[in-house]
Parts: structure tokens; C-alpha cells; sequence
């Protein structure tokens, strides 16, 4: 190798570095403006979604102030005097999404894991595609399966837990009725987050590089061993990143809560019993006899759903940031 | 070189020969192993039966089948735990548990399959593809009518949706991965807020801009504006992650010889990604097709067949599903069943068409390892 080094006179200066300019061709320009334009595009569209909502919602918010996040009330039929709020439906939203990610979260980690470390490769291919499938099934249709199908079989077990359990507050109920209740419908929920969750998870423990997991087993670890040490670090981003997304999920879904909860308007923590409520639900079931200041109370309504989303949504977005990609890896 | 010629020379009587290791693979199932297993299941069901039905009695399969799981867990790991040890104990329990739940989590999708396919399809004859309702009454039997004019609804306005959204998330997919520049950053943050953007949302935003501010009326393609949002993160998002996958390598490669940087894209970088982004799009139509809650708001709606989609209340098939749902009689529930198999049916008969499709490559689980 020493042949190859060239003994630099001392007395020569070193050439300056040629300087490099990116010279874009005619095509490349029009290229990187199209697909500049594409991107830019979402926030237009997010700048014109909140503009628009909160034009019409501001007739409510005029009338109701602040108050209007803390009211638990929803009149029938409104006139300038009536007070309402999404107090109560901001509650419910949290509960069920909440309750939906309990049961979701460590599904899909435990999915992801088996799909990526522990399946035969012979199953890993259907296996993702049956998941994929579950993602595909309209929500409609999972609100009517839990209407129809789920619940009168969650009934049971709802009642052994009042039963058994009702020294801890959520599973304490006030009227023995477990029809329509949050938690049923945070189950179907959940069983629609799972594969979105899976998903984004999947695809960040598949990228843990390949070097480190086989120098942990290398040294003596367990396959679990080896996940724990190698693979869940590497995929924090994408737990949280799938977690924070099947949450947006949730706290949006609408028409499967809207088929399966009773409507109520208090508050209580009691997951168990019948009447719960949400947002988007309240505003697809109240939507249809809605005029003037009720319309604008229900776009007031939506545009506390949208920047509740959005600030879920951009937190989790800062979060898996900040996780490697796979943009590194050679080949 | 055999396990005798390490061993340190006895003294004479020779010792009998010790038996030739058998090797350990790690990943075999051998007999005891199964055994250990059903016996688990089996003790823990005898075990739940006790405490579920005798000390606290009460019916329900899914909490029988909930404490069974979590009883069969915990056997398993107390008797491997007494055969080998704490260590490797936990690596197969928590290897038996994450099997367990990851097929578990398709007895779910079979039994809603199942169930739709069974209430559906009863009423399914050729006149739900061919009639719409508009000699349908509330006395009629479920046998009479059907959904031709919420199909052409489903169809047009998830059609023209697509127009829209797959070139723009794609290229906004592009922007992000394969372009580059200072604004990079707000976009992706703004995609993943979009994603979050909640149906109902859209659906309203729609209304007041398109319905309230424009004075257009009800439409499909008011329907296919709110379908597009909510499409249009999905597949940005999924294309990119998708195109990040693939190597620096390949763009490499393809500057190095002379290509620019549009060529660079289009004749390497997106045919690499191709069955990823197949699958991207078929995860925003997936999640497109089945909404009903825009549309209440925009499509709104209609008993008849209307094709023009630029005008005028139009059906789709979740809002012929959940009307008839709402409406709750017998003949009208069983109608939302049978939309429902129809609708069930679509989205299965689009995703075997995109995995066909989209076989192979990087950024599927088919082909990626």
C-alpha cells in the first residue's frame, strides 16, 4: 500500500477543491417544483381546514367562551340563551381512545415481534397480508359486527368483572345495564387500531440492523434476549410513533362508536355500564337536524377534534423523528 | 474430530462410551415440548373452569377465554421454569405468548368475515347488483331492491378520489425522501398531522367550504374532495416510508451514470418501491372505502341511481348500509347485511387484485426479509 502514497512536496500548496454547483437540467426544475408543490399542498390544506371550521364554528365559541370546554350540556334545540358544551364528549373521546389503546398497544407489539423475529418465513408473508386485511374492513362494518355480534357476548364478561373487580373505580357500576357501553366499544376500537399500530411497527423492528441482533445472539442471549437488547431499542420510535397514530385513530373514530355507544352527557368512570359518547360520534348522530347555531356549536365541536388530533398527531411525529430510519442501510 | 478425543485419558478398565451429544437446535419442536404445552392448556382450562364457573360463576366465552390464556401462560411457565430453568423459561413463555396473541389476532377477523358472510348472504341475488330502491317499500321483504346506485356511488367517488390522491401523495412522498430542501420537515410534521385528521373532520371541512361557502349542492364528488384527505396522508406516508427503504446504493448507482435526478426517481427509485407503494395505495383506499361518516355530510345520500357524480345527492354503499341500519326494521337490517357483504367483498376482491399485483419487491412482507 505504501507505493500507492504519494510523498507531497512540502514547498507545493495544495490545489484548492474544485467547487461543486448543483446545476439542475430544465426537467430536474420542473420536477422539484412539482413535487415542492405536492408538499406544500398539506399545509394548505390543514391551514384551510382550520381557517374554514373555525369561520362557521365562531358563532358558538361567541356565545359560549371558554365555557364551552367545560360544559356538559347539549340542548335539543338552541337558541341564544342555551348553553352548551363539549365538556363530557371530550371525556368520553379520551376514555375510549385511551381504553382502546390499553388493549391495542401491546396486541401489536407482540404482532410486529412475531412477525419479524419469531414467524416461520413461510407464514410471515400471509400473516402480514390477513393483517392488512383487518385494516381494510370498513369501520361501518366493525360497528355493526360489535353491535350485533360482540356485545351481547361482552356482556357476560362485563358483568363478572363488576362483579369480582368492583373495589377498583372503572369497574364499578352504578345501574347493572352493560349495553353500549365505552368499553365495548374501546374493544372494537382497539381491534381497528391493531393493525395500523402493527403495521408501522413491523416496518421499524424489521429494519434493526442485522449486524446487532446477531452479535447479541452471538454472545450467548435468548431470542428474547436479543429483542430486548437489540430490537425494542432500535424500535422505540416506531411503539410510540404506532401507538400515537392508532391514538389519532381512536379519538376520530366515528361512525363504529356512533352504532354501538348511548349517548349521555355526565360524566363518570365507569367504563362498564351503558352511555359513553364522542366527539366525532356526537357530531355524525346530531349532524342531520342541525341548523344555524347548532350547525356552528357542532363545527366548534369538530375544530376542538381536529386540533386535539393534530397536537397528538405532531407530538408523535416529533417522537419518531428523532428514531433512526433505514436510510442508512447499505446493501 | 469426536466428543472422546477431548476427553482426558482414563485409566485402564476402559470406560463405556459416552453417548454422542445430539446437537441442539434451537428452533426444533420436539415431542416433550408439544406435551409440555397441552398439558399447560389443559391444566389451565381445568384450573379456569374451577374458578370461573364454580368459585365465581358466571357465563360469558371471552372472559373464559381471557383468563384461560392467562392461566395457560402462567403454566407453561412454572413447568419449564422447574425443567430448565428461569432463564430460558421466560424466552419460551414470552415466545409462546407473542405466537399466541399474533394468531389470535385473526379469530377476530374470521369471525367478522364470518358473521357478515353469514347475515349477508341470504338477500344477495342478482337484482341487489342490478336495482336500486326506488320501488322499495317500508313493507317490502328484504328479497326486494337493491344497491346498484350505492355501488356506482362506492365506485365514482373512491375513482375519482384516487385521481386525485395518488399522484399528489406520492409526489408529496417524492418531495420528502427523494427532493429535499429546507422544507422538508413542516411537511412530514404536517402529513402526520393530516393522518390524524379525523373523518368527521374532513367530511365537515368539505361541507362548509364546498356546500355553504361554494352553494354547490350534495354530491359524489364533494364525497370524493373528503375521501381525498383522508387518503392522501395514508399514502404519503406509507410511499415514503416505503421509499426509504429503498438503498442509497441504487440512486447512487443511477447518478453515477449521468442520470438526472427526475430519471433517478422515476426509472429507479419508484420501480424499486413499486409493490410498496401498490400497498400504499391500497392502505389509503382501504381506508377510503368504507367511510360513511363524510359522506353523510357531502354524497349525502339518495334512494335512486344517479351516475353523474358532479351533481346532485348520490348513495355509496356505507351510506346505503348504515341508512338501512338506522332505519331498523327487519327487512331494512337485513339490506344493511347484505350491503355489508357486498361492500366486505369489494374490499377483499381489491386487495387480492393489489397483492397480485404488487408481489414481490422491496417494502412488502413478501418480499422484504
Amino acid at each position: 500500500m505504501d507505493a500507492t502514497v504519494q510523498e507531497q512536496d512540502p514547498g507545493t500548496p495544495v490545489p484548492e477543491p474544485r467547487p461543486i454547483a448543483l446545476n439542475p437540467t430544465r426537467s430536474d426544475r420542473v420536477y422539484r417544483g412539482t413535487a415542492l408543490g405536492a408538499g406544500l399542498l398539506t399545509l394548505v390544506i390543514l391551514f384551510l381546514i382550520g381557517f374554514f371550521l373555525f369561520l362557521k364554528a365562531w358563532p358558538a365559541f361567541h356565545q359560549m367562551g371558554f365555557a364551552f370546554f367545560t360544559t356538559f350540556e347539549w340542548p335539543a334545540t338552541f337558541s341564544s340563551t342555551s348553553r352548551f358544551g363539549i365538556g363530557a364528549l371530550l371525556y368520553w373521546t379520551v376514555v375510549i381512545a385511551t381504553t382502546a389503546l390499553i388493549f391495542a398497544v401491546p396486541v401489536a407489539i407482540a404482532t410486529a415481534l412475531f412477525l419479524t423475529e419469531y414467524a416461520p418465513l413461510a407464514v410471515r408473508g400471509p400473516l402480514t397480508s390477513l393483517i392488512d386485511l383487518l385494516a381494510a374492513v370498513p369501520s361501518l362494518i366493525y360497528g355493526l359486527w360489535g353491535f350485533f355480534f360482540l356485545q351481547p357476548r361482552m356482556i357476560g364478561l362485563s358483568s363478572w368483572l363488576s362483579r369480582h373487580l368492583s373495589f377498583i373505580p372503572i369497574f364499578k357500576v352504578t345501574t347493572p345495564v352493560f349495553k353500549s357501553s365505552a368499553f365495548i366499544a374501546a374493544t372494537v376500537v382497539a381491534l381497528m387500531v391493531v393493525p395500523i399500530c402493527t403495521s408501522v411497527m413491523r416496518e421499524v423492528f424489521s429494519q434493526a440492523p442485522p449486524s446487532e441482533k446477531e452479535g447479541a445472539l452471538a454472545l450467548g442471549a435468548t431470542r428474547w434476549g436479543m429483542i430486548r437488547a437489540v430490537v425494542l431499542p432500535f424500535g422505540v420510535g416506531g411503539i410510540i410513533g404506532g401507538s400515537m397514530l392508532g391514538l389519532g385513530r381512536a379519538l376520530g373514530e366515528t361512525i363504529a362508536i356512533a352504532i354501538i355507544i348511548s349517548p349521555i352527557f355526565g360524566i363518570s368512570p365507569h367504563i362498564l355500564q351503558s352511555g359513553a359518547n364522542s366527539i366525532a360520534a356526537h357530531i355524525a348522530l346530531r349532524f342531520g337536524e342541525a341548523t344555524g347555531l347548532s350547525l356552528s356549536a357542532l363545527m366548534a365541536a369538530g375544530l376542538a377534534l381536529f386540533l386535539f388530533t393534530l397536537l397528538v398527531n405532531t407530538l408523535a411525529s416529533i417522537i419518531v423523528s428523532r428514531s433512526r430510519s433505514g436510510k442508512g442501510v447499505e446493501i | 474430530m469426536s466428543i472422546e478425543t477431548l476427553t482426558e485419558p482414563s485409566p485402564a478398565p476402559p470406560a463405556p462410551a459416552r453417548p454422542t451429544p445430539v446437537p441442539i437446535r434451537p428452533r426444533a419442536v420436539r415431542r416433550e415440548d408439544v406435551a409440555i404445552v397441552v398439558a399447560s392448556a389443559g391444566s389451565a382450562l381445568a384450573l379456569t373452569w374451577l374458578l370461573y364457573e364454580r368459585l365465581a360463576p358466571l357465563s360469558g366465552g371471552i372472559g373464559f377465554v381471557i383468563m384461560w390464556f392467562a392461566l395457560f401462560i402462567v403454566t407453561y411457565w412454572v413447568v419449564i421454569r422447574d425443567i430448565e430453568g428461569r432463564f430460558i423459561a421466560t424466552d419460551k413463555t414470552i415466545a409462546l405468548s407473542i405466537g399466541c396473541v399474533a394468531v389470535g389476532l385473526m379469530i377476530p377477523l374470521v369471525l367478522i368475515i364470518g358473521y357478515v358472510i353469514v347475515k349477508g348472504i341470504k338477500y344477495l341475488n342478482w337484482a341487489f347488483f342490478t336495482q336500486t330502491q326506488a320501488a322499495v317499500g317500508p313493507d317490502s321483504p328484504a328479497s326486494e331492491g337493491g344497491a346498484a346506485h350505492a355501488i356506482v356511488g362506492t365506485l365514482e367517488q373512491v375513482g375519482l378520489a384516487m385521481l386525485v390522491s395518488v399522484p399528489l401523495g406520492i409526489g408529496c412522498a417524492v418531495y420528502m425522501n427523494e427532493v429535499g430542501g429546507r422544507m422538508v420537515r413542516p411537511v412530514r410534521l404536517f402529513v402526520d398531522a393530516m393522518s390524524g385528521v379525523p373523518s368527521i373532520v374532513a367530511g365537515l371541512f368539505i361541507f362548509t367550504v364546498w356546500i355553504l361557502g361554494l352553494g354547490q349542492g350534495f354530491s359524489g364528488f364533494a364525497a370524493a374532495l373528503a375521501l381525498t384527505i383522508l387518503m392522501l396522508p395514508t399514502i404519503t406516508r406509507t410511499s415514503e416510508e416505503v421509499l426509504r427503504l429503498v438503498p442509497d446504493g441504487l440512486r447512487e448507482a443511477s447518478l453515477a451514470v449521468g442520470a438526472t435526478q427526475w430519471r433517478t426517481t422515476w426509472n429507479v427509485v419508484l420501480p424499486t418501491a413499486r409493490s410498496g407503494l401498490v400497498t400504499a395505495v391500497i392502505l389509503g383506499v382501504a381506508r377510503a372505502i368504507g367511510e360513511t361518516a363524510p359522506l353523510i355530510m357531502t354524497a349525502f345520500g339518495a334512494q335512486l341511481m344517479n351516475v353523474n357524480p358532479f351533481a346532485g345527492a348520490q348513495s355509496s354503499l356505507p351510506l346505503f348500509v348504515y341508512g338501512a341500519y338506522v332505519l331498523n326494521t327487519t327487512s331494512e337490517v337485513a339490506r344493511a347485511w347484505t350491503g355489508a357483504l357486498v361492500l366486505m367483498l369489494i374490499v377483499l376482491l381489491l386487495f387480492l387484485i393489489a397483492r397480485a399485483v404488487g408481489r414481490g419487491g422491496w417494502g412488502t412482507g413478501g418480499g422484504q426479509r
